[in-house]
């Protein structure tokens, strides 16, 4: 005979407490609580084989309050922001935005599953804050001679190419109003930290 | 002339300058002019909203600042890379619907003496600007070159037709927008159900084996529909998929070779422009071959309605058939 398992009220109370935590952090209205567990999100995403877990089963994890596991897992880092499962999910839960949560309490807690995404999103922000604008060939360049060494041979001809059509300059743009921009960031910073 | 405020976005400066220069090309033709707002920021493309929430936000936010205050009759703000448009979009969106982020957005927004209502800008991609405001007649009756026997492949990709805040597609899997855009031009538009498929953005640097595996199956599936090339609204499906096939190719024994275009490019060539004066030629892929071929072969003539691009009659079937009931008004030929 199969017996409906009850969480016990400790699991039930860091589940809700987790679920709360994440909710109030993501910044549209999340809707996760209306989860219904139909997984049409995990068989919506182009990335799901690559994944940890797939976006259904983290958000069981979260209910269950598995901080840590999901905290760990990939499945946000693997997220490509692709909105198929927004579009998809019966319940209309914002999950790409969930997923953007994940990262940044995975950032807080330094608990991401390797960190070249991390670095990766981390430099681009780095650098768009500095210049106000985004740098592609120093993103790059840096990046791969950090992460990908081995993918060096085959990338430098790319980049080559990419040079001689006229589609990559070597110096960044750059905004007139940087201080402003960044008045407005370290602003938002504080308002950030004080949420 | 219709005027829009336009936000360009980093790429269009740099990996996407054929976006840049082909557009430029197609505005008069189209009857619109584009006024690029005054030191517009970087919106942070998926990364800034991805790791934060208040700064991701202000930055995204000084940019629908500074077009509110240029903003003199009701333009809207027209963005053309797919990330740029769902970023502004998305701020403006969620100022509006969610009051304690947009009161911390204008708290920050403050400290640079700025301010944004919202709802007072309204962001719109390029393409939907082109299908509604422009119409398809009067790209019709621009063409002058056009591009018959180009067999090309629609290739949305995500961000345009999803999440679609304003809700302004009926269809956000196999939306027809691209489609009937390519077939007033002339072009031959393959069916192309991957059209709204990831193109992994930023994949290909963060976790390569994922990324290529995308890029394989929109590659493999346009070759396999006898697509020439694949057309596209954004930067960073271009640069994946073009830059990133040899990658592709290596990493799983390959050999495809499938040129990728902007529809902006496409547009140029038909309004009679040099391609090269649309930046055909600078992809990595080169489509410079495959257009020129289409249009050698290509009669010159001119388009008649909007209408010319779809399927003409089928011969009915010969005598030897059963008998078929004939049609009234019937411009079959016997």
């Amino acid at each position: 005979m199969v017996v409906a398992q009850v969480s016990p009220p400790e699991v039930a109370d860091a589940g809700a407490r987790f679920l709360a935590e994440v909710t109030s952090k993501t910044a549209g209205v999340s809707r996760l609580e209306m989860c219904i567990q139909c997984g049409s999100c995990g068989g919506s995403c182009p990335s799901a084989s690559a994944m940890d877990h797939t976006p259904r089963a983290i958000f069981a994890l979260i209910r269950a309050g598995k901080r840590d596991e999901v905290l760990r897992s990939n499945t946000p880092w693997m997220c490509l922001s692709c909105y198929h499962c927004v579009v998809r999910c019966p319940q209309e839960i914002e999950i790409t935005d969930v997923m953007y949560t994940l990262k940044v309490m995975a950032e807080e807690s330094h608990t991401y599953p390797n960190n070249v995404g991390p670095d990766f999103t981390g430099v681009f922000i780095g650098q768009a804050r500095r210049f106000g604008r985004s740098w592609e060939i120093g993103l790059t360049a840096r990046h791969y001679l950090r992460h990908f060494i081995p993918r060096l041979p085959g990338i430098t001809p790319m980049a080559f190419g990419l040079f001689r059509h006229g589609r990559i300059g070597i110096l960044p743009h750059r905004i007139r109003e940087r201080k402003q921009l960044q008045a407005i960031l370290r602003r938002a910073d504080e308002l950030e930290r004080a949420r | 002339m219709m005027d829009y405020l336009y936000y360009p976005g980093c790429s269009m400066e740099g990996s996407g300058r054929s976006y840049r220069e082909s557009l430029a090309g197609i505005c008069e033709p189209l009857g619109i002019a584009l006024h690029e707002i005054d030191d517009w920021n970087c919106c942070g493309a998926t990364e800034y909203v991805s790791l934060s929430t208040t700064p991701a936000y202000a930055m995204i936010a000084r940019n629908l600042a500074l077009a509110a205050g240029e903003k003199k009759d009701g333009e809207s703000l027209v963005a053309a890379c797919s990330a740029c448009y769902l970023n502004l979009a998305k701020a403006d969106h969620y100022m509006g619907t969610q009051p304690s982020l947009n009161t911390r957005v204008n708290d920050a927004l403050g400290a640079g003496g700025l301010h944004y209502d919202p709802g007072t800008v309204k962001v719109r991609h390029l393409l939907e600007v082109i299908l509604n405001d422009v119409g398809l007649d009067k790209v019709t009756a621009a063409v002058k070159k056009p591009l018959t026997g180009l067999k090309v492949a629609p290739y949305l990709g995500c961000m345009v037709p999803r999440p679609d805040l304003d809700g302004a597609y009926t269809n956000h899997e196999q939306p027809n927008d691209l489609d009937r855009l390519l077939r007033a031009l002339g072009a031959e538009v393959v069916d192309y159900p991957l059209k709204t498929e990831c193109c992994g953005g930023h994949m290909t640097q963060v976790a390569p084996k994922l990324g290529l595996e995308l890029i394989r199956r929109l590659v493999a599936e346009a070759e396999r529909r006898e697509a020439v090339m694949m057309v596209t609204v954004c930067p960073m499906c271009q640069i994946n998929i073009d830059a990133y096939q040899g990658e592709m190719n290596a990493m799983f024994h390959t050999h495809h070779k499938m040129p990728i275009v902007f529809f902006t490019q496409l547009m140029g060539v038909a309004f009679g422009l040099e391609p090269k004066q649309v930046g055909v030629g600078r992809e990595y892929t080169n489509a410079s071959k495959a257009l020129a071929r289409a249009l050698k072969a290509a009669p010159e003539q001119t388009l008649v309605a909007a209408g010319a691009g779809t399927v003409a009659h089928r011969p009915r079937p010969d005598k030897r058939a059963l008998p078929m009931p004939r049609m009234a008004d019937s411009e079959v030929e016997e």
